[in-house]
């Protein structure tokens, strides 16, 4: 499972956009998407103005355009999915291309939507390439993120892990037993091993739940590393928002 | 603290009917290291949770000082359990926060706790991969920071569930030389008997929830008619003559 054996960060680890505080990667390029998210089509050079944001932040992180493409492309499609149907099923005026036609209003939708889409997902990559996903945990516990949420997230994270790893030992049993299935009707060997699989993470659970108390786990999670929010921060989260409100505030 | 563990009578039946000990006397002293063996579902896990408050038997029980139910917290952090699957115990991202858990939950000051990870760091030989997540270490590694995990609560008595389980022969040597190392009394669960004779001087045969012999390590593990008894062996051909005995 060597695609799931990294932290996610890429680029510079010493970058000042790697050095920043998560919480101020956090609120700053969850604003990036706000902006984008806000942004009718007429005030247009918003978006602009975000893809430069990004671009800005990816070249100090020297977060490599491949990088950012190799990730996008894994979300972008299913977004884009639903939104390329919007040009054929909205009224308004026609618009001839070629063998189809299309509502000029239904095109204007799918340009907002995908542009609105690409800044989202581009600036989503940014913040999981430059901050490791428990950074991002306790940028969301600090931020007051219910406790109860984070605990699972963090778990997940963890033992996201061992339960691939457990699925695929499972699955080399499978096909070490012959197991190739033809059609639906076999399929039922899969639903065992789902079961198996459940009732092995439960009593994990439990056990970690022992594992925990017996280290005198008292139900909030203890934080080794405190964050600390510098002037580096207050000054990336202003430089943002100034610049990327005046020209939303601006264009519209 | 006049001893390490002190039970008498200890019984404890699980919800579900199955009894997983019945009736276990275990006296052991300051210093000691003692090996629990007995064949599966003997009440070995039973024992060892009894041992920190994760389970509530009847009959007597005083552990480090502390009678049954009397300081859980300060009893948690006295006696250090090291699970089977390092898997269970390591659930934090990072080897130096899992570390820092127990001293953390115990309120200790920062500077305090940094000691406390260095110390337990360096009693397993893990300083260099600190800041690896667990997923990255290898079992053997898993297993080392697992027990550094407990000894940053620096417990008086450590209780261990089948250290070697699944370790190749060399990782298996590395870790009794650096348990060998650990100034603790130390409460040994194992089917690995030759581990047993190495690391403890005396040892226990817990069978069906009691325990049926007690004795110096070299005549338990020397009787084959007791081990079989309790589905026990040998390796063949492990001498018990050639083990480098402790006083």
């Amino acid at each position: 499972m060597s695609g799931l054996n990294q932290t996610g960060i890429a680029g510079d680890p010493h970058s000042p956009i790697h050095r920043l505080d998560p919480r101020a990667k956090l609120i700053g390029l969850a604003g990036v998407t706000l902006v984008a998210v806000s942004t009718p089509l007429e005030a247009w050079p918003a978006y602009v103005a975000c893809a430069a944001t990004l671009i800005v932040v990816a070249a100090l992180a020297r977060v490599h355009p491949r990088t950012v493409w190799t990730r996008v492309r894994v979300v972008l499609p299913l977004v884009l999915f639903v939104a390329v149907f919007v040009p054929f099923v909205r009224e308004g005026d026609p618009v001839d291309l070629g063998p189809v036609t299309v509502s000029e209003q239904g095109l204007a939708t799918f340009a907002t939507v995908s542009a609105k889409a690409i800044l989202g997902t581009c600036s989503a990559v940014l913040l999981g390439a430059t901050t490791s996903f428990p950074d991002v945990l306790h940028a969301l516990e600090r931020l007051r993120a219910p406790r109860l949420l984070i605990l699972i997230a963090a778990f997940m994270y963890r033992y996201l892990f061992v339960i691939v790893d457990e699925v695929s030992r499972m699955r080399a049993a499978l096909a070490a037993r012959g197991y190739a299935p033809r059609h639906a009707l076999q399929a039922a060997a899969i639903g065992r091993v789902a079961t198996a699989l459940f009732l092995r993470t439960y009593e994990r659970a439990e056990r970690v739940h022992l594992a925990m108390v017996a280290r005198g786990w008292t139900q909030t999670m203890p934080r080794l590393n405190v964050l600390t929010y510098t002037r580096a921060d207050a000054i990336f989260v202003g430089a943002l928002a100034a610049s990327l409100l005046s020209v939303r505030v601006i264009a519209a | 603290m006049s001893c390490a563990i002190h039970a008498r009578g200890l019984r404890f039946t699980y919800p579900n009917g199955v009894v997983g000990l019945d009736g276990v006397d275990l006296h052991v002293t300051h210093g000691e290291r003692v090996a629990v063996l007995g064949p599966n579902g003997a009440g070995k896990t039973t024992l060892m949770l009894q041992l920190n408050a994760l389970l509530k038997g009847e009959g007597e029980l005083e552990v480090a000082g502390l009678r049954a139910g009397e300081d859980v917290r300060e009893l948690r952090s006295r006696v250090g359990l090291v699970f089977q699957d390092p898997d269970d115990q390591l659930f934090m991202p990072t080897v130096r926060e899992d570390v820092a858990f127990g001293p953390l939950n115990r309120g200790c000051s920062r500077e305090e706790v940094e000691d406390r990870i260095a110390e337990a760091l360096a009693a397993v030989r893990m300083q260099e991969l600190a800041d690896r997540a667990p997923h990255q270490l290898s079992l053997g590694q898993r297993r080392r920071v697992a027990i550094a995990t407990v000894l940053a609560m620096r417990p008086s008595l450590l209780v261990l569930d089948e250290p070697s389980a699944n370790l190749d022969p060399r990782t298996r040597r590395e870790l009794m030389e650096l348990l060998d190392r650990v100034e603790r009394t130390m409460l040994v669960v194992t089917h690995d008997l030759p581990l047993a004779a190495t690391l403890c001087e005396r040892a226990v045969i817990l069978s069906a929830g009691r325990i049926v012999a007690d004795g110096p390590c070299p005549d338990i593990l020397g009787d084959t008619d007791l081990l079989a008894a309790h589905d026990l062996e040998l390796p063949e051909g492990f001498d018990l003559g050639r083990v480098p005995l402790r006083a």
